[in-house]
């Protein structure tokens, strides 16, 4: 099992898990602000829609569908990023 | 098709031609615009639009500063997708040679009534902490200004049609003649239009005297606070305004919508307006230079866009000497979104033979003989 | 310095039709690889299953398989930029095939950018990705076969399947089952689907209107009704990927890139497979995939004797799109508050203001975001019918130091 988290929560997944699913592991829908502060999640699922944003390791506006869960991975979500 | 009759026909509407429009619109006259694309594209969508005083020459200085003014007149009018963005200039000095142009810079700036404030090292690291340790210090210019000049020049177009003027878009140009004290534009759908004055505000596309300079820009995902102000190295005076064939400079501004825009180059000689892999790269590896964190940020679009160049880097305003009836308003380099507004002012004032507020004969086409015009 | 890699064959994308066209030309050329963003060959149909037929045979040929590998630029000579991570590799090729595939269209309408709203793919590929899925209420709704493959797809891992929407006539859907079944392994395919969809309604003429919290708004002959669910899932068809295509020059025709018989683009030395050239299933991504190879490998005959079993696929293409085209109902669904660019949230309303998609973009920022069009471009064209046609550099977002690295 691989350990992550979640907005300080720890959520053990099997490896080869995305951190979009771990982040749905962890009871949390809201992945990102829109521009206008709406919550949105994933949409597409292959890492096209930017809907599924989070920040990930300190690194914001990644894609959590397309990366896979480390150990050890802190991710943050729906962190207001725009100006 | 019929001849449409009207005081002064505008070609191009960019950020030059739109001002154009606007201002004879408010001096009561009855205006054509006619733009080959839509408003507020060409260079005029491919610019960083950065409202700058710049010190190159005094006649440079004299119209950066007049259009600044005039800018800051329309502040409140503008609509929030101008994104007009009070965030002034912070010139980076790298090493002591490049303070020494700090100084002489901010006296420049100060005996002239411009606001500019010297920084140490340690305040230019406190005024952007991701410029890279190390640097010798920089030059403050609050007053300067950012906007995004596509939705300025659809506003001052907005409003040049509300007092009267008429907008053809999607048609070209393809001939102006003058005779019998009228001058004549042939419109590529085969229309023509009839006016006074005719103003050529078609930027690098100008057949007068212009060389086009190529430049690339990349822009990032949102990081909102990443830089605070428009941030250009001091080496950018001896890089940009060279006329090197090729040369790439650190210049970072933060968009109101949190994305850092990544500027510039500048290339002579180049029609192609793809994207150079080669130099984006170069001018990608200076801003990291400059900024290291930039290198993780997302970029999500580059492009590039032609400035009008002319010999001596001012711009062309006034009549031409090939033909009497045309006015230009081109060859603004890199600076036509600032210069813009003055430019359409000084052109305004000739027409109704008025004391314009800063001499126009630095820019007057006439400077340069009539067969240089010819090329 | 970045890596630099070259081969005489360069594929890009390991779907059916990549797959198919680098063991093809592997049997011929020096040296072939197939470069893929995902972690694992398959593309979107084949994602995660580890053993299908040219799957297998990729692996076993002497086809180099780049993964995790997504080309952002074309750096000019015959080369490509990719991004492995953050680091930047260029791949020379002497002739390259694009089997880019698709994705799907998404549609708006009122609460379409709520969190409980997902692709009909999307949801797939998110539950592949270990997204917990049992016990859920899930709506699938849009149009296309692809639905029925997401529904049975889902059940099987333990969702409830509430509902499958088909926005297309009952006749139309009708009209086009006679003709897969015209083929025993469609048939097959089909049965094999519909024994795990038993019980699941089909509904067909029946679309999503609006969608809220915990339930969505469906319309169906004039009646609109709710249903309760946790998730819809939810895609229009697809839309091809001609991004890769359009940066290197090769012209489009109505939207899909233009191609000879041989699948070469309007670029000499450039070919394309797949559904950038059309959307017709993995049986024709896979033929024109081998003609790719053949033709890329200077085999024309061998190219040749494959053109019936592409006309046949082509054939099914058209039935395909004809049996699911989109209605105009579907157009009236966005109210001028909708929003149709997810990146920077801009309105219908707004976009409708204007003619072109440059005045759009300029004007309004709809398509500037990190998607860069590919989600409300498909949107915008079939709301207005004005195609988004712009694409730089890079195709997908990288991290600048990746970009600003030189040879
Ligand atoms: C990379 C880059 C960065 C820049 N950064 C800045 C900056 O920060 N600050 C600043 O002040 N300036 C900047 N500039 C310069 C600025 O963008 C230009 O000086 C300015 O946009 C010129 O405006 P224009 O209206 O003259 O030309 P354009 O915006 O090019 O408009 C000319 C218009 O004329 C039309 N046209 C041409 N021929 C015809 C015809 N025959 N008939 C009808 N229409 C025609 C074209 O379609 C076009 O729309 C930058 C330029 C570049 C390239
Ligand atoms: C201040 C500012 C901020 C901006 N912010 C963003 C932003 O956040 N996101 C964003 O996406 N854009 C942004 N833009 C850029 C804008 O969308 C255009 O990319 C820009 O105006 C330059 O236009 P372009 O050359 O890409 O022109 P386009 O609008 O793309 O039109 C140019 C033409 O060239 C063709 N073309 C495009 N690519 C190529 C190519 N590789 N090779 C050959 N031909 C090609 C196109 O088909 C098109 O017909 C911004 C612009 C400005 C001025
Ligand atoms: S869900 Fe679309 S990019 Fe991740």
């Amino acid at each position: 099992m691989v350990e992550i988290l979640v907005n300080g929560k720890v959520v053990r997944v099997a490896p080869g898990t995305t951190v979009a699913a771990a982040v749905l592991i962890a009871g949390e829908e809201r992945f990102r602000h829109s521009v206008r502060g709406e919550p949105r999640g994933p949409l597409c699922g292959m890492g096209i829609c930017f809907e599924c944003c989070v920040t990930i390791d300190g690194r914001p506006n990644l894609r959590s569908c397309q990366m896979p869960c480390r150990d050890g991975m802190e991710v943050v979500t729906a962190v207001f990023n725009e100006g | 098709m019929s001849v449409r009759i009207a005081d002064v026909a505008v070609v191009g509407g960019g950020i030059v031609g739109a001002a154009c429009a606007d201002a004879f619109s408010a001096d009561g006259l009855s205006v054509e615009l006619i733009e080959a694309g839509i408003v507020g594209g060409g260079a005029s969508a491919a610019g960083m639009g950065h409202l700058t005083v710049m010190d190159d020459s005094e006649a440079q200085f004299a119209l950066t500063s007049f259009s600044l003014r005039l800018w800051k007149r329309l502040e409140t009018a503008l609509p929030a997708e101008v994104e007009y963005s009070r965030c002034g200039t912070l010139w980076v000095a790298a090493d002591d040679e490049e303070m020494a142009e700090v100084e002489r810079k901010r006296q420049f700036y100060t005996l002239r009534g411009v606001t500019a404030e010297t920084l140490d090292a340690r305040q230019v690291a406190e005024a952007e902490p991701n410029l890279r340790p190390g640097l010798a210090g920089g030059l403050l210019v609050p007053g300067d200004r950012v906007i995004y000049a596509p939705c300025a020049a659809a506003w001052l177009v907005k409003r040049a049609i509300a007092g009267g003027a008429r907008v053809r878009t999607g048609v070209r140009a393809v001939s102006t003649d003058a005779s019998m004290g009228a001058g004549m534009v042939t419109l590529s759908d085969g229309g023509r239009v009839s006016a006074k004055h005719i103003v050529d505000a078609t930027g690098a596309a100008s057949p007068d005297l212009v060389r086009p300079r190529k430049g690339h820009l990349a822009i990032t995902d949102r990081y909102a606070g990443f830089v605070r102000h428009q941030v250009v190295e001091l080496g950018y005076l001896k890089s940009a305004h060279g006329h090197d064939i090729e040369s790439v400079a650190f210049n970072v501004q933060p968009r109101a919508t949190g994305q850092v825009l990544i500027g510039s180059s500048r290339q002579y000689g180049i029609g192609d307006s793809r994207v150079d892999a080669h130099l984006l790269a170069r001018m990608l590896r200076r801003a990291v230079e400059y900024m290291p964190r930039i290198a993780t940020l997302s970029v999500v679009r580059a492009w590039t866009g032609f400035r009008a160049a002319t010999p001596d880097s001012l711009p062309l305003i006034g009549p031409s000497p090939r033909n009497g009836q045309v006015l230009l308003a081109t060859g603004h380099e890199g600076l036509g979104i600032t210069t813009s507004l003055g430019t359409a002012r000084l052109l305004a004032d000739w027409v109704a033979g008025r004391k314009p507020p800063i001499p126009i004969e630095p820019y007057l086409p006439t400077r340069f003989p009539a067969e240089v015009h010819r090329g | 310095m970045k890596d630099s890699l070259a081969f005489e064959i360069v594929v890009v994308g390991a779907g059916p039709a990549g797959l198919a066209a680098a063991c093809t030309a592997s049997e011929r050329a020096r040296s072939v690889a197939i470069v893929d963003d995902n972690p694992a060959p398959g593309g979107q149909i084949w994602r995660g299953e580890a053993r299908t037929p040219w799957i297998e045979r990729a692996r076993s040929s002497p086809v180099q398989l780049l993964t995790e590998t997504q080309v952002v630029a074309s750096p000019g000579e015959p080369a490509l930029l990719a991004a492995r991570g953050d680091r930047p590799v260029e791949i020379r090729y002497e002739k390259l095939i694009l089997a880019t595939g698709a994705r799907e269209r998404f549609l708006p309408f009122p609460g379409w950018t709520r969190p409980n709203v997902l692709g009909a793919g999307g949801l797939q590929a998110l539950v592949k990705g270990g997204m917990p899925i049992a016990g859920k209420r899930v709506i699938v709704a849009g149009s296309g076969p692809l639905l029925l493959a997401v529904a049975a797809y889902l059940r099987r891992q333990g969702a409830k399947i509430a509902m499958v929407a088909e926005q297309a006539s009952r006749g139309a859907v009708l009209k086009f089952a006679r003709t897969v079944a015209r083929s025993p392994s469609k048939l097959m395919q089909t049965l094999g689907l519909m024994r795990d969809l038993a019980g699941v309604p089909y509904r067909t003429g029946c679309w999503p209107v609006e969608a809220a919290q915990g339930e969505v708004k469906f319309r169906r002959g004039g009646r609109t009704w709710s249903e309760p669910c946790d998730y819809l899932a939810c895609g229009f068809g697809l839309v091809p990927n001609t991004e890769l295509a359009a940066l290197l020059g090769c012209t489009s025709q109505d939207g899909f890139v233009a191609v000879d018989s041989r699948q070469q683009t309007t670029q000499p030395g450039v070919y394309c497979a797949g559904e950038p050239t059309g959307i017709g299933g993995a049986g024709l991504a896979i033929v024109e995939g081998r003609i790719a190879g053949y033709s890329a490998t200077g085999r024309p005959d061998e190219a040749r004797r494959l053109f019936a079993e592409r006309d046949r696929g082509n054939r099914f293409r058209i039935k395909l799109q004809e049996a699911f085209r989109l209605r105009p109902e579907l157009a009236a669904l966005a109210r001028p508050e909708t929003i149709v660019c997810r990146c920077e949230d801009v309105s219908f309303g707004r976009i409708a203001e204007h003619r072109g998609w440059q005045a759009i973009k300029m004007q309004t920022r709809c398509g500037m975001g990190p998607c860069q069009a590919r989600i409300c471009g498909p949107a915008v064209d079939f709301l207005l019918g004005i195609p988004a046609d712009s694409v730089r550099p890079p195709i997908f977002p990288v991290p600048a130091g990746l970009l600003a690295e030189d040879l």
